[in-house]
């Protein structure tokens, strides 16, 4: 103990800890504020020299993400007035909407791929880290180092025959395609992590459970599994932010039917000009769903659930 | 209930051998210890029994019936683990209730047990509070209730009052041993403990290096060890061992330490080379007329009785005798042995040496 005592800081350091704090966070969160507002300027704010801090808030950057506008003649216009909040916006500027941008699916293919790869990650990655952790597997250590392994160079390294592949397999521009390529990616990590997260988990629990009359798989599934929540949230977490982050395989490998959010957001041009609070609302939307699953997940987190049970 | 039996259960792990051979039978009812040190094998005896390991070969028979193929949760027994192993993210409830869900039990039934079995063990307020906060010997009670909920065929427990402190042990000792009791169940009973096997078990089994050395009764065990590891592992302080040079032949009433003639149980097997003559502590007596002689090198004062080590010709002995004996450091005095409760060692094999005295405890053994 008299190694590493604790003790209490002192009120100066507390001090100086809370503001190295909050320069920290001003730093990292500045831009996601400016992005955020940035969605709700006008075309003009968004370029305005100096930059604008307070501004009058619009929605025109959010109906342009999810819109296709077409210019009409001020006849045309008179004689179609606006139905409803969002038409009005665009036929104040001289437009009308032709329909439906390709935002809404290009998000969609990103939730299914992303979510989607992290699903079969996690199944994927519990059983073969299950295996690892309990089985005598042959050659086990070599295997765990051949799957670290592939992760000792980026995977954009092996992009070109991975193209060649997908294109003669006709895994290019698919779902099923990005969901294989970024479960591919993501379980050797899951695999490792998951591994150290089980190897914690007394061997006891199971036998406890064999031997009260369970399988080996309900055992797996009602005692081992709740008590891995902990490490299966936050492999789940990584898995899903580089899946759902990725962009170079993506502007590879899909153009339309199986187009990720990250390759479609900078394509966003508006009608005459970048439409810089078009693209800030798509960003701004696309950040929505790692924020949400993390911290839905957050309390597995920081949830010592193993704790008191088993004495060490 | 029912009756255990294990026929030449061999384990190897990779190149190394847990267990070697191992047979022993564990009668209905019996309250059983696998004793010995640690990596003897006792664990691994248990864990094959249990179903939780395969024996390499070997027969294992619970109720007449061969389980050694088997799956655990085929074979109706229940094992308290060391560390306890309460399932965590459930009540106390939940985990007693747990091996009765398996068998799909009714709903109302599996309350009913639960409740029966809460008041056995005294907690029946707890049943409802999560497994993390509780004290030792309450996780201890949750673990036992757990066991005996499903009613098996037997019982296993792998050092069960291992991680509890020193003053509970002795207190759940005795609520095991009276539980077992009320209960007449079977129990295979792991421990390193002698003095828990001895003051616990109705039987003992005794293992070294994956070997069993001796089985039986704590007393047959205590008197007549079959091995010079038993009767040092067991007793405390350890059976005394005289190292000498000699030769028995069958019928031989007598060995010479030295010049001085010891009597022993009459013996029934000879031996002529290393041997050792081998007494309990409480049988040595302070008697100045004895011939073998020695030297008191030290004095454990322990209430009612006193530890003399003295320095003899053919080793150091310990003499457990009465406190009101006056005892000082350096006098030199004469040893003799209570002649009905000597065993005689071959030191080579280690083996014990039949006599009049121990055949009929190493016979079976």
């Amino acid at each position: 103990m008299s190694d590493f005592s604790v003790t209490e800081p002192s009120p100066g350091q507390k001090w100086i800890a809370g503001v190295l704090v909050a320069l920290y966070a001003v730093i990292t969160i500045l831009p996601l504020v400016w992005i955020i507002a940035t969605g709700f300027k006008s075309s003009a704010d968004s370029i305005a020299y100096p930059p604008k801090v307070l501004f009058e808030p619009q929605l025109e950057g959010y109906v342009n993400l999810f819109t296709t506008q077409t210019r009409q003649t001020a006849e045309y216009l008179a004689q179609h007035p606006p139905q409803t909040w969002y038409e009005k916006i665009v036929h104040d500027r001289g437009l009308v909407i032709a329909g439906p941008s390709r935002f809404g699916e290009r998000f969609l293919n990103s939730v299914i791929i992303g979510f989607g790869s992290t699903f079969l990650t996690i199944v994927l990655g519990t059983l073969a880290a299950y295996a690892f952790s309990r089985f005598r597997v042959p050659l086990k250590d070599d295997l765990l180092f051949f799957i670290l392994s592939t992760r000792m160079m980026p995977p954009i390294a092996v992009a070109i025959p991975i193209f060649l592949m997908f294109r003669s397999l006709g895994l290019s521009d698919t779902h099923a395609g990005m969901i294989l390529l970024y479960t591919a990616v993501n379980l050797s990590l899951a695999v490792w992590l998951l591994k150290g997260f089980i190897d914690e988990i007394p061997m006891e629990y199971e036998e406890a459970a064999l031997i009260d009359g369970y399988t080996r798989f309900q055992a797996f599934n009602r005692v081992v599994l709740p008590q891995a929540a902990t490490g299966i949230a936050a492999t789940a977490i990584f898995c899903l932010i580089f899946a759902w982050n990725e962009y170079a395989f993506a502007v590879l490998l899909t153009s339309g039917t199986a187009q990720t959010a990250p390759p479609f957001i900078p394509t966003i041009i508006g009608v005459g000009g970048q439409d810089w609070p078009a693209v800030a609302a798509g960003a701004t939307i696309f950040l929505l769903p790692v924020m949400v699953f993390t911290i839905l997940l957050r309390k597995h987190l920081l949830r010592g659930i193993t704790f008191g049970a088993v004495r060490k | 209930m029912a009756q255990i039996r294990i026929e030449n259960v061999r384990k190897d792990f990779g190149s190394f051998t847990a267990v070697k051979s191992s047979s022993f039978t564990i009668e209905d009812g019996e309250f059983f210890m696998l004793l010995g040190p640690s990596g003897c094998g006792k664990t691994t005896t248990l864990r094959m029994m249990a179903g939780l390991e395969l024996p390499t070969s070997g027969q294992i028979y619970i109720d007449g019936e061969e389980v050694g193929r088997k799956r655990a949760r085929d074979r109706d027994i229940a094992f308290v683990f060391q560390m306890f192993a309460l399932y965590p993210h459930m009540t106390v409830g939940g985990n007693i209730s747990y091996p009765l869900k398996s068998q799909g039990m009714p709903r109302a039934e599996i309350k009913r047990r639960v409740g029966e079995v809460a008041r056995i063990l005294g907690i029946e307020d707890i049943l409802t509070r999560p497994v993390g906060g509780l004290s030792g010997g309450d996780r201890q009670r949750v673990a036992l209730g757990r066991a005996i909920v499903r009613d098996p065929k037997a019982f296993f427990m792998d050092e069960p009052l291992g991680a509890l402190d020193a003053e509970f042990r002795e207190h759940m000792a005795e609520e095991l041993r009276a539980l077992h009791d009320r209960m007449g169940a079977t129990t295979v009973y792991v421990t390193h403990d002698q003095l828990e096997a001895m003051q616990m078990g109705d039987k003992i089994v005794v293992m070294n290096h994956g070997v069993v050395e001796q089985f039986g009764k704590p007393q047959e065990i205590y008197d007549w060890p079959a091995t010079m590891f038993v009767a040092e592992f067991i007793g405390s302080p350890p059976m005394n061992f005289l190292a000498f040079d000699g030769a028995v032949q069958p019928g031989a009433m007598g060995v010479m330490l030295g010049d001085a003639p010891v009597t022993v149980p009459e013996a029934r097997e000879g031996h002529s080379g290393s041997l050792a003559l081998g007494i309990r502590p409480e049988h040595v007596r302070l008697d100045d007329r004895a011939a073998y002689r020695g030297t008191v090198i030290a004095v454990e004062y322990l209430g009612t009785t006193q530890i003399v080590t003295l320095s003899s010709r053919f080793g150091d002995i310990k003499a457990r005798i009465a406190s009101s004996q006056r005892v000082r450091e350096g006098e030199t005095t004469g040893l003799s042995f209570n002649e009905r409760t000597v065993t005689l060692f071959n030191r080579e094999t280690g083996q014990a040496l039949r006599s009049a005295a121990n055949e009929g405890v190493l016979r079976h053994g």
